[in-house]
Order: structure tokens, then C-alpha cells, then sequence
């Protein structure tokens, strides 16, 4: 039993393993190693497009984990209080916006917003006085950011509320009984229990829509991210500055997922 | 009353934003794909609005892509199943209290790391000069793993089996162990027990684990695209086709209706099968 697991690890964490390894490769192909050095780091470092792609990878996932973080917990302390119809109405769409696959969000997503566009654009192009050139709404950011939102914002209630659930109510009456307004119970009792849930839900959706690649394969229209990148860089061949990029991304989101769990668990374990 | 009022409001105003997404990007745009999946396409490969059941008529012509994710799903599935549950059993049962959360957590870590990076790990390990290079050394010569199905089946286990080992985990770690005793004095063989005790008291772990696994298997494009080589692909290869190169935006839309449709049922039959199964990802992730 115990051999069978360390094989199971072994089977998860030789792959991650290989590549960190062969990222630091000296040799000019991918498979062939010949000794260490961190060149194809230098390499992808100074390379324009990968550059440019981890920006906007950046910035999409860094948008999209605060808006899921804000609109997450307001939904999760509203839909705290509330019974019936809605409540199950809510916690179907939550559950839906969870499981349903990503390239499955990425069509529709694609479909209706190419759709609105084409309505919107001429009535904006109408409205734009003579000779001005009128904004047109294409996919970029935006449609990204909107996307990966559906489902971080949904995993951000999930947290957040599985934290509500496990709250001391006691102080939140005490708190009442004290005549403290409702504001301040948020404020002071409410919101320390829940942030360390609200910190792990942001740093989920982070990577979450850091490593994203097939909903913004669809979406991000002309922009580039990290994930479509590495995307077609493979299609193209493999090269060590494909490893080097992929160890970036690895430990990146190691660190931010090891940090999430614990945030998520050293409560629970402590009881 | 009064503060009955302002306790709604609030309720309405804190909901706004989270109703609007579920509004804007998932309610609207699935009735969107509906309405392009009954238009037609023009000559130009754009949409034109129309009532016609031609689209559905010809998923026929998609046929091997529906084969091949109807048979790679479950078989996928049940694969990370029986390699998972024992895994899940022993971390559950097996393992010290103290060792449980960091084991615990270096499963769940890799299903939270791109999915595209560890894939890519295996066209490395699969191809010309992984694994094969080494069976050569031996003197086993010329065995092909990449872009075989086994290539796709290894991909699909090591992408998804974090998700089946946590919800298993879940459920056998709630497992009164108890009745694993009682099930020993009356001198029940470890078999039997585990037959009649802990395998039925792990079903609604089991049952939500091959859920989520079959859907997202359902949806799956990176797997088969990188490690199927182009012979092996899967529904979700075919939409990206018919999206991004082929810009056939209706016909994909009757693909795309026609996967959800099938997952829907999956998952009502999953709902009918297993009592108390509202939680699913929900506690299966974190």
C-alpha cells in the first residue's frame, strides 16, 4: 500500500520534475542533455514575445482574481441569509459555472460576445459624431477577463462560504448585543474570520487564470497570453526555452497554491 | 420591518454583480449557441439567422469525434478511478495524522498547475527520445508511445487524478472507523470488509470523483491534440477545428449543444444514482 503511493507521487511529480531538469539544459535540443546552465532562462527572459505574453498574462489574471474576490464574497454573504427558490436557483448556476468545462465557456463566451459586437458596433459608429473615428468593441482583455470570472468568482463564493458555514456565531451576537452597528460587525468580527478564505480564493483564481489556456484560446481575440504562447510554440517544436518557460510557470503557481492551501487549512486543523 | 427592507436591498445589492455574470456570460450566451446551432452557415463562413434542424442532421459527419470521446471518456475515467482509490484509501486510513495534510496537498497541487505544462511534460517523456531511447538500451527497438491511445490514456490519468483521489479521500476519511472493527470481531476477512463496509460507504465519493472527471474528459482538447498526434481526437478538437480554422460558427454550435445535452444527462444520472449529491466540486477541490 505504501509502495503503491510513493509509485502514485512518483507518477505525479517525475513529469514536473523532467522538465525543471531539462531547463536547465546547456545543449541546443530539447531531449539531448549535456550539462547545466540556466541559459535558456537568459534566452526566454529576453524574448519580446514571451515578454509581452507573460504581461498580459499578469494583468488578466490579476484583474480577474480581484473582481471574482470582491463579487465572490458579496454573493457569499448575501446568499448566506437566503432560502428557497433563489438560494437553489444560485447554488445551481454556482455549481454549473464550476463543472462545466472550459472550452465549453469559451464558445459560448466567443459566440456571444462576436454577436453583441456586430449589434453594438454600428449603432456606436452611428452615434460618433462626423469624422471622429468611433470606438469599436473587439475581444481583447476584457472578454478574458470576463470569462475566467465566471468560474473564479464561483470558486471564491464556494470558499467563502464554506468559512461563513464554519463561523463562531456566537460573536456576531455578542457583537449585536453590544450595540455595535452592522457595519462594524462586518468589519470587526465578520471579516477577519472569512479573509484568510477570501486571500485563498484570490490567489486559486490567480493561477487558476494564469494557466488558463483554452477559454482565452477562444476569447482574447488578438492578445497573447502565456498559456497560448507556450500553446504554439510546441506546435511548432519542442525547445528548451519551452522548458525554462514552463519551470517559470510551474513554480509560480506552486507557490501560490501551496500558500492558498495552507491559508485554506491551518484553521481547520488547529480545531 | 424596516430593518427587515434594508436587510433585502442589501441582499439585492451584493448579488448584483454575480447575477449579472451569470446573466451576461453563462445564461445568455448558451441561449445564444442554441439560437446559431439552428441557423445556417453563409457562403462566407459567418451566420445566417434561419430555423433549420440542418446542422444537427449533419453531426453525423463528426461521427469518429463522438466515438472517440465516448470511449476515451469512461475508459479514461475508470482508470484514474482504480489508480486513485487506492491512493485515496490509504491516505485516508492508512496514514498518520500528522503526514495526512502535506500528502494531501501534494496531490491536489498538480490539478491546480497548468494543465498544458504537465501534458506537454509527457510528449517529452512519450516521444522519440524518452522512454523509447531507454527501452532501446534494453533491446527493445522500435516502440512507438506517442500519439497512441496509450499516450492519451496516461496523459488523461496523470491530468485528472488529483480530482477523483480528493472527493474518495473525502468520503472514506468520514468513514466511521468503528465499523471497520465491528466488520473484524465478527470475523469478517480485510476482503470483506472492504467489499461490504468501506467500498459501499466510499460510493458517493467514488460516484462524485468519475462525475467530474468524465465531464471535463468530455470537454477535453489539450490531451488528445498533444499526445494523440491528430489520429486520436476528441469532440473538443473538433470545436476548436470548427470555431477557429474552419470558422463553420453553426455547426459547431449543434457540436457544442449536442455535448452539453449528453453531459446534462450524465450528470442528472448521476444525481438519481447517488443521494446527497449536492456537493461536488465544491468540497472535491479545495
Amino acid at each position: 500500500m505504501r509502495l503503491y503511493s510513493i509509485a502514485v507521487y512518483l507518477f505525479l511529480y517525475i513529469p514536473i520534475g523532467i522538465i525543471v531538469l531539462f531547463s536547465f539544459n546547456s545543449g541546443r535540443h530539447a531531449s539531448d542533455f549535456q550539462g547545466l546552465s540556466t541559459m535558456w532562462y537568459g534566452k526566454a527572459l529576453s524574448n519580446p514575445f514571451v515578454m509581452e505574453s507573460l504581461v498580459t498574462s499578469l494583468i488578466i489574471a490579476f484583474a480577474a482574481a480581484t473582481l471574482s474576490s470582491l463579487t465572490g464574497t458579496a454573493a457569499a454573504l448575501a446568499l448566506q441569509r437566503m432560502r428557497g427558490p433563489m438560494r437553489v436557483l444560485f447554488d445551481g448556476l454556482i455549481y454549473i459555472s464550476i463543472t462545466i468545462p472550459g472550452i465549453v465557456i469559451g464558445i459560448t463566451t466567443l459566440v456571444a460576445l462576436v454577436t453583441a459586437f456586430d449589434i453594438v458596433n454600428p449603432i456606436l459608429a452611428d452615434m460618433w459624431p462626423e469624422g471622429v473615428k468611433p470606438p469599436k468593441l473587439s475581444l481583447g482583455y476584457a472578454s478574458v477577463i470576463a470569462a475566467h470570472t465566471l468560474f473564479t468568482m464561483s470558486l471564491v463564493i464556494v470558499l467563502v462560504r464554506a468559512r461563513i458555514a464554519g463561523m463562531d456565531r456566537a460573536l456576531i451576537e455578542a457583537s449585536t448585543d453590544l450595540y455595535a452597528t452592522p457595519w462594524r460587525t462586518f468589519y470587526q468580527i465578520t471579516l477577519p474570520q472569512i479573509f484568510p478564505a477570501i486571500m485563498a480564493g484570490f490567489l486559486l483564481s490567480f493561477t487558476f487564470s494564469f494557466d488558463d489556456f483554452i477559454i482565452s484560446f477562444f476569447v482574447a481575440g488578438p492578445n497573447t497570453t502565456l498559456p497560448i504562447y507556450v500553446f504554439s510554440s510546441i506546435r511548432r517544436g519542442i525547445t528548451p526555452e519551452v522548458n525554462a518557460i514552463g519551470t517559470i510557470v510551474l513554480a509560480f503557481s506552486l507557490i501560490l497554491l501551496v500558500t492558498a492551501q495552507f491559508l485554506l487549512r491551518a484553521r481547520n486543523e488547529r480545531k | 420591518m424596516t430593518d427587515n427592507k434594508k436587510g433585502s436591498w442589501l441582499t439585492v445589492a451584493l448579488l448584483t454583480p454575480t447575477s449579472m455574470w451569470f446573466l451576461f456570460m453563462l445564461v445568455m450566451p448558451m441561449i445564444v449557441v442554441v439560437i446559431f446551432s439552428f441557423g445556417e452557415r453563409s457562403a462566407v463562413g459567418g451566420y445566417v439567422a434561419s430555423f433549420t434542424f440542418d446542422q444537427y442532421a449533419n453531426l453525423p459527419a463528426r461521427l469518429k469525434a463522438f466515438t472517440n470521446t465516448l470511449t476515451f471518456a469512461p475508459i479514461g475515467t475508470f482508470l484514474s478511478l482504480i489508480i486513485a482509490y487506492p491512493l485515496a484509501y490509504y491516505l485516508a486510513v492508512k496514514v498518520d495524522r500528522r503526514w495526512r495534510l502535506l500528502l494531501l496537498v501534494l496531490v491536489i497541487v498538480p490539478f491546480w498547475t497548468s494543465l498544458l505544462i504537465r501534458t506537454y511534460a509527457w510528449i517529452f517523456i512519450l516521444g522519440g527520445r524518452g522512454i523509447p531511447t531507454l527501452l532501446e538500451f534494453i533491446g527493445l527497438e522500435g516502440i512507438r508511445m506517442i500519439n497512441t491511445p496509450f499516450a492519451v490514456y496516461v496523459g488523461i490519468v496523470y491530468g485528472y487524478l488529483p480530482l477523483m483521489v480528493f472527493p474518495i479521500y473525502v468520503s472514506l476519511e468520514k468513514l466511521d472507523k468503528n465499523l471497520l472493527e465491528a466488520s473484524n470481531d465478527l470475523g469478517g476477512t480485510p476482503w470483506r470488509t472492504f467489499m461490504q463496509v468501506t467500498l459501499p460507504l466510499s460510493m458517493p465519493g467514488v460516484a462524485t470523483g468519475c462525475m467530474l472527471v468524465f465531464i471535463l474528459l468530455m470537454g477535453e482538447f489539450l490531451i488528445p491534440a498533444f499526445l494523440g498526434g491528430g489520429k486520436i481526437f476528441f469532440l473538443g478538437n473538433a470545436l476548436v477545428d470548427l470555431f477557429v480554422q474552419s470558422r463553420n460558427w453553426p455547426f459547431g454550435s449543434a457540436l457544442a449543444v449536442t455535448l452539453v445535452i449528453i453531459m446534462v444527462v450524465t450528470v442528472s444520472l448521476y444525481m438519481r444514482l447517488t443521494l446527497g449529491g449536492k456537493n461536488g466540486r465544491d468540497q472535491s477541490l479545495m
